[in-house]
């Protein structure tokens, strides 16, 4: 089963041609995506990984029908391309690409509402139903199936998470990478509302950060609409107010944002906090 | 990017958002000729931290010589550790009421927001929130005037002081919209009569759009550090503790200062040097790191995008190059796990598998490193 995507999804590199682009079509393809066509602007004809390429997105469709789209832009091109994939009726669009302004990501937000598409990032590592289907740059082996489903807002920490989890024999269904901006597509309570539904989920786990409010959101939404176990751990403890740490929405901003103020919500609503990332594991085991 | 207050009110000017009239001064003499030419004068020293006036840093004065006392007085100030080398003087228009406005961008609803309130002044984080109105603004829409009539009725706001209302709000989106701003804020909003005034600007831009806001100052808030990083493509944040930490990924350094914390250390630095960084980058990165002087190097390599030997070989190459003479802590995992240690282990450089180990051992060291020095 797995959430939003699988074995059939079909997928669109939007810049296949460029370095990112071609390296993680082809680790994709390792993966076993079904990766069906490439757009870069001006580079129709050409060929990256097998995988055809084409000037538009349109025309991409036309020839290959595909539900899902990741997209490797450069910053200031990626609202543009962004719009592109939406109106041609890309229903999963992965953005990729860090330092997307704000108005930009917002624009792009609406028109995703307006075409009953769904975002993931930008400034994520993408998706992946372990086994099935990658829509990411995340490294292969990493993940493996399992009755873990992950959400993260950071990458690395994650894949630190979700290769523990491996160790300990325990492998994931689907792993979804929010992003680090702070205005991203999908936050902690849409992914959460999809895992509740998934049979082959039997518990969560959900890698949040200092900044912003998706973990205290989260936290409520779990204690009305969850019955799954939930573990979590939160990074940015010991980090100062006023200061962004690394990623564009992870900074304590008048007063709001807080390390405590998200355990506090998370542990009021009966969910786990790891103080260590490598603690998770057994406080899932304690909870499966 | 955060604007001094004249910087956001010179904005406003622009978009013909009412503002007090005002000159800005860098001398005492300089207060006192433009106190003559403005009357009574409000003098305000332009830091970039907020509660200026908690902190006594906004003054009033009624002739010039008082102006220029209050200058002298203020420019021999620091705000929350920011000299004050810039005052505003403006005319006093002292407002029948102080109303809050702000446009923000809003996480959880991916979309622009409208916070209004009557009760103006004063930290917004300080007003109940019933007290407080909101309005979200659908970006494909954008701003209609029918917004601020709603915020105007709940407001409690009527008469002619609506129509100003409206129009304000409108000048204000579009300043937000054309400037990238990611916040707005007029607090207080003056209330004279029938019309409203900006006593206040903070103006923050979105720091990723300013490679297309060319014609805006600049206002540099970063340590020497912090700004050399920044050059490099690297996050960089000054944290003044012992132990310099690298790690690749905002989330896993952030978790290695945590750990650093629970074991009782404390971390000089926050330092990501991202996902798939070449050893130009990594080098870089180290460069860096060393740069700070720091009593204990901890490294944190967890490799998927990013590989381990083209990291290794950066420090190996650093090592040779400047000579490291700190004690060093260097976990490496992931892609390319085995050349990496590989290289590392021909340089004598020891490795570890577990992070917790590594920073156990890297806050011990530290410790011994304080010991030795006192």
């Amino acid at each position: 089963m797995a959430i939003y995507i699988n074995q059939n999804t079909r997928v669109i590199v939007q810049g296949i041609t460029g370095n990112q682009g071609s390296f993680h079509t082809g680790q994709m393809l390792d993966y076993g995506t079904r990766i069906v066509a490439g757009v870069t602007p001006g580079k129709q004809g050409q060929e990256i990984q097998g995988i055809p390429v084409y000037n538009t997105v349109k025309t991409a469709m036309s020839k290959h029908p595909a539900e899902a789209s990741i997209l490797f832009a450069p910053a200031p091109f990626a609202k543009d391309a962004a719009l592109e994939a939406l109106s041609a009726g890309i229903k999963i669009l992965v953005l990729i690409p860090e330092h997307i302004p704000l108005r930009d990501a917002m624009e792009i937000m609406a028109a995703a509402r307006y075409y009953g598409a769904m975002v993931v990032g930008p400034n994520t590592f993408g998706l992946i139903s372990s086994g099935q289907c990658k829509i990411g740059i995340m490294p292969n082996r990493t993940f493996v199936p399992g009755p873990i489903g992950v959400v993260s807002r950071s990458g690395t920490l994650c894949y630190q998470i979700v290769s523990h989890l491996k160790e300990e024999n325990l492998g994931t269904t689907t792993v979804v990478g929010l992003g680090g901006d702070r205005v991203v597509g999908q936050h902690f309570i849409d992914v959460l509302r999809e895992f509740e539904q998934d049979p082959e989920t039997q518990a969560v786990v959900m890698v949040g950060e200092i900044g912003g409010s998706a973990e205290e959101e989260a936290a409520a939404f779990i204690r009305e609409n969850l019955t799954k176990p939930v573990v979590s751990y939160i990074a940015g403890k010991s980090a100062p107010p006023g200061k962004r740490m690394g990623h564009a929405g992870a900074i304590i901003e008048r007063g709001r944002g807080t390390f405590q103020s998200k355990e506090k919500a998370l542990s009021e609503s009966g969910i786990k906090v790891a103080d260590l990332p490598q603690k998770i594991s057994r406080l899932l085991r304690e909870t499966l | 990017m955060k604007l001094y207050e004249y910087m956001g009110k010179e904005l406003f000017a622009l978009q013909q958002i009412p503002v007090p009239r005002g000159r800005v001064v860098e001398t005492p003499e300089e207060a006192e000729a433009v106190a003559k030419e403005l009357g009574p004068v409000v003098v305000k020293s332009q830091v970039l931290t907020g509660k200026r006036g908690k902190a006594g840093a906004i003054a009033f004065a009624d002739t010039p010589e008082e102006a220029g006392r209050e200058a002298t007085r203020l420019l021999q100030m620091e705000v929350g550790g920011e000299k004050v080398t810039r005052l505003l003087l403006e005319e006093q228009l002292p407002p029948d009421k102080e109303l809050y406005l702000s446009l923000v961008v809003e996480g959880e609803t991916r979309c622009p927001v409208v916070l209004a309130s009557m009760h103006g002044g004063v930290d917004i984080e300080e007003v109940p929130e019933e007290h407080i109105v909101k309005h979200t603004i659908d970006p494909l829409l954008g701003y209609h005037p029918y917004i601020a009539r709603e915020i105007c009725h709940q407001l409690g706001l009527e008469g002619k002081a609506v129509k100003s209302f409206i129009a304000l709000l409108g000048k204000l989106y579009q300043l937000f919209q054309e400037k990238d701003a990611e916040l707005l804020e007029i607090n207080p909003l003056g209330l004279r009569g029938e019309d409203l005034l900006a006593l206040d600007a903070k103006v923050v831009i979105d720091d990723d759009a300013l490679y297309r806001q060319k014609e805006l100052p600049v206002v540099e808030e970063k340590t020497a550090l912090e700004k050399k990083a920044s050059e490099i493509g690297l996050a960089y944040v000054d944290l003044g503790g012992d132990i310099a930490v690298m790690a690749n990924g905002a989330g896993i350094t952030m978790a290695t200062l945590d750990l650093v914390q629970h074991f009782g250390g404390t971390p000089a630095n926050f330092l990501d040097f991202g996902g798939g960084a070449s050893e130009e980058t990594a080098y870089s990165a180290l460069e860096l790191l060393l740069g700070t002087e720091p009593r204990v190097i901890l490294i944190n390599i967890f490799g998927g995008i990013t590989r381990c030997d083209v990291v290794a070989r950066a420090f190996v190459n650093v090592m040779q190059s400047r000579g490291i003479t700190i004690p060093f802590f260097f976990r490496l995992v992931g892609t390319k796990e085995e050349e990496g240690r590989q290289i590392l282990q021909e340089a004598g450089v020891e490795v570890f598998s577990s992070m917790e180990e590594a920073v156990r051992q890297a806050v011990a060291a530290s410790q011994n490193q304080q010991g030795r020095r006192t």
